[in-house]
């Protein structure tokens, strides 16, 4: 393998007593789709932050296309683009003229501005919208302009912060589909960080951090191995006597949780277990137990489940309040906006 | 494994160019923006047409016996000029705080331009912004009865200039303290109108008690109002050589860009 595109070691970030992030070290090869996956508040964007040297970091290094991060700036900034989770764009500037002043700001050859500019609007599929103004752009309108700015001065490395948040799952999808284009058609890197789990499926490798520490990193396929073989879920008349008689019988540690309504059935209890394979565990397991089952699920692992096993919380939970935490902060600005 | 392309010339070059580029944005914006262009003459035609025109006929400028009488719209015009330009210049540079506010600056910090060259521009743009506000009050000039020859405008143009430069930059640094707009009344209201009331704009200063006519040695804008009466009107005796005026408004905007160029790098 060829030296890595990024690679960062021991890099650490505290912000007074509060360490975002810890000791954190990996290393992206070229042309990989690498995700960071975790909640809000984990160190995602303070990664991020320090990677794209808007942050310095208080301890440990990184560099990033053979550039190190703190010393050579101007180097490291010439090789990435970046799409931050709000929008960075001029909205009183055209599509097209947004492109062109950052061609400029990026030292782009005047000779090759327009034509870049061009070939990444048809990428995103902005071409009709070129001359209009930003302001008239949608949510995912200005997601995709921002992600062909990114691309305007050749970056080696793209990051993209919380992509897809708070668009519809059509735009969602685009972008995903972006993103695997751009791969290709512009040799590039892709560092992303997400927190909505079947996303991160999308990347190569992933790596989960949780209070400023990365707790597993490995391609998502690998990551599920480490579950187990399948997720079983029931529910009973009286969870805790199924739990135990899981556990006496079938020596399998079920985990009992509150849940809300889903496809498993209305809110409340739900016993949950990994086993090897479901599909032959199952008939045994509903002849044996003497407590009444009410309804099971069988399914294979997903990134939630790894979540969960590796940090004893649920991604999930938080999803929600950042949706609503970003539909306020929407809604401030348009105030301040009339 | 290859290095970015360095293309567009030497880093110096580069550097520089990335003010003009922040300078070409902020003229693009301004002037696509025809409502607030005319929309900034508004308040300067009220306080001359209406609050000139009232006063003037029931005061007698200027005050000191033996001087000429003259209107006091004439007397008041260059003052008013002074005051476009102030809050031109101020509210041009505060636009720093929109593109905060609004993502836009993150933008710029992140390009591979050093962070004095963003805020240099906003300086160099805001003063031109801001001196082309004060050029359009030139336009108004004949209406209150002050001819200008060419030798006066070459004059004013450079001197509007300089107070523009010296209120952008006043800006910038009231820009770095801002954490949002939402604070600009409080500068409005603290800082820009006792500096343009202060500056001897609507009034003599002669006959001020003596806490006015420190507090106005202190105001920048003082200078500039009287070096801009001292070039329109022949009439009214001016409070210092024009020389002196010129000197320290350029004093006072070189310290004032210095400050606020550094204290901009230093905050990002």
């Amino acid at each position: 393998m060829s030296a890595p595109m990024i690679e960062v070691e021991k890099l650490s970030r505290a912000f007074g007593s509060l360490v975002a992030v810890d000791e954190v070290s990996f290393s992206i090869g070229h042309k990989e789709i690498f995700g960071f996956l975790g909640p809000n508040g984990a160190g995602k964007t303070t990664t991020i932050n320090m990677l794209c040297t808007l942050l310095k970091p208080t301890a440990g290094r990184a560099q990033l296309n053979g550039f190190d991060i703190v010393s050579q700036q101007d180097e490291v900034r010439q090789s990435i683009g970046i799409v931050f989770q709000d929008p960075t764009l001029d909205d009183q500037l055209t599509a097209r003229e947004n492109l062109q002043f950052h061609a400029m700001l990026y030292n782009v050859p005047p000779a090759e501005r327009s034509e870049r500019s061009q070939s990444v609007l048809e990428m995103v599929e902005l071409t009709g919208r070129a001359d209009d103004k930003v302001e008239t752009f949608s949510g995912g309108m200005k997601r995709r302009l921002e992600i062909a700015r990114g691309l305007m001065h050749y970056p080696h490395v793209l990051f993209l912060d919380e992509p897809t948040l708070g668009l519809d799952p059509q735009t969602r999808n685009a972008i995903w589909q972006h993103v695997h284009e751009l791969r290709e058609q512009f040799d590039i890197t892709i560092f992303l960080t997400t927190h909505y789990m079947d996303e991160a499926e999308n990347c190569d490798r992933i790596a989960i951090i949780d209070h400023g520490h990365i707790v597993a990193l490995d391609t998502p396929g690998n990551l599920k191995h480490q579950v187990g073989g399948d997720v079983i879920t029931l529910r009973s008349e009286d969870s805790e006597a199924t739990q135990r008689e899981l556990k006496e019988h079938f020596d399998l540690d079920a985990v009992v949780s509150e849940a809300p309504a889903d496809t498993s059935g209305p809110a409340g209890k739900r016993i949950r277990l990994e086993v090897p394979s479901g599909r032959t565990l199952l008939p045994q397991l509903l002849k044996e137990l003497k407590t009444g089952i009410l309804s099971v699920t069988v399914r294979e692992p997903t990134l939630d489940d790894v979540f969960l096993k590796l940090t004893g919380r649920q991604i999930r939970d938080e999803s929600v309040s950042d949706k609503m935490e970003f539909m306020k902060a929407r809604v401030r600005r348009r105030r301040m906006h009339s | 494994m290859s290095a970015p392309a360095p293309s567009g010339g030497s880093l110096g070059m580069r550097r520089f160019r990335a003010v003009y580029i922040i300078w070409l944005r902020d003229l693009k914006r301004h002037f696509r923006d025809r409502a607030r262009i005319i929309g900034s003459l508004g308040s300067p035609i009220v306080f001359i047409f209406i609050l000139g025109q009232g006063l003037g006929s029931s005061l007698r400028f200027p005050a000191s016996s033996g001087a000429a009488a003259i209107d006091y719209k004439v007397f008041m015009f260059p003052g008013i000029l002074g005051m476009t330009v102030l809050f031109a210049g101020v509210f041009s540079a505060v636009s720093i705080v929109w593109d905060r506010e609004f993502g836009f600056l993150k933008e710029m910090l992140v390009a591979p331009v050093p962070s004095w060259s963003i805020a240099l521009g906003k300086v160099v743009s805001g003063a031109t912004i801001a001196s082309f506000q004060g050029g359009l009050m030139l336009l108004l000039a004949p209406l209150v009865g002050i001819h200008l020859s060419v030798g006066m405008l070459l004059l004013l143009i450079p001197t509007m200039f300089l107070v523009a430069f010296s209120m952008t930059g006043l800006g910038i640094l009231v820009a770095t303290r801002l954490k949002s707009m939402q604070g600009f009344q409080v500068v409005m209201n603290f800082v820009m109108m006792p500096m343009f009331f202060i500056s001897g704009a609507m009034f003599q200063l002669q006959n001020a008690p003596q806490w006015m006519d420190t507090l106005s040695k202190v105001d920048p804008l003082t200078y500039g109002v009287d070096a801009l009466r001292a070039i329109m009107i022949s009439d009214v005796p001016s409070r210092y050589p024009l020389s002196t005026d010129i000197g320290l408004i350029a004093l006072f905007s070189a310290v004032m860009i210095f400050i606020s160029v550094t204290a901009f790098s230093r905050q990002s």
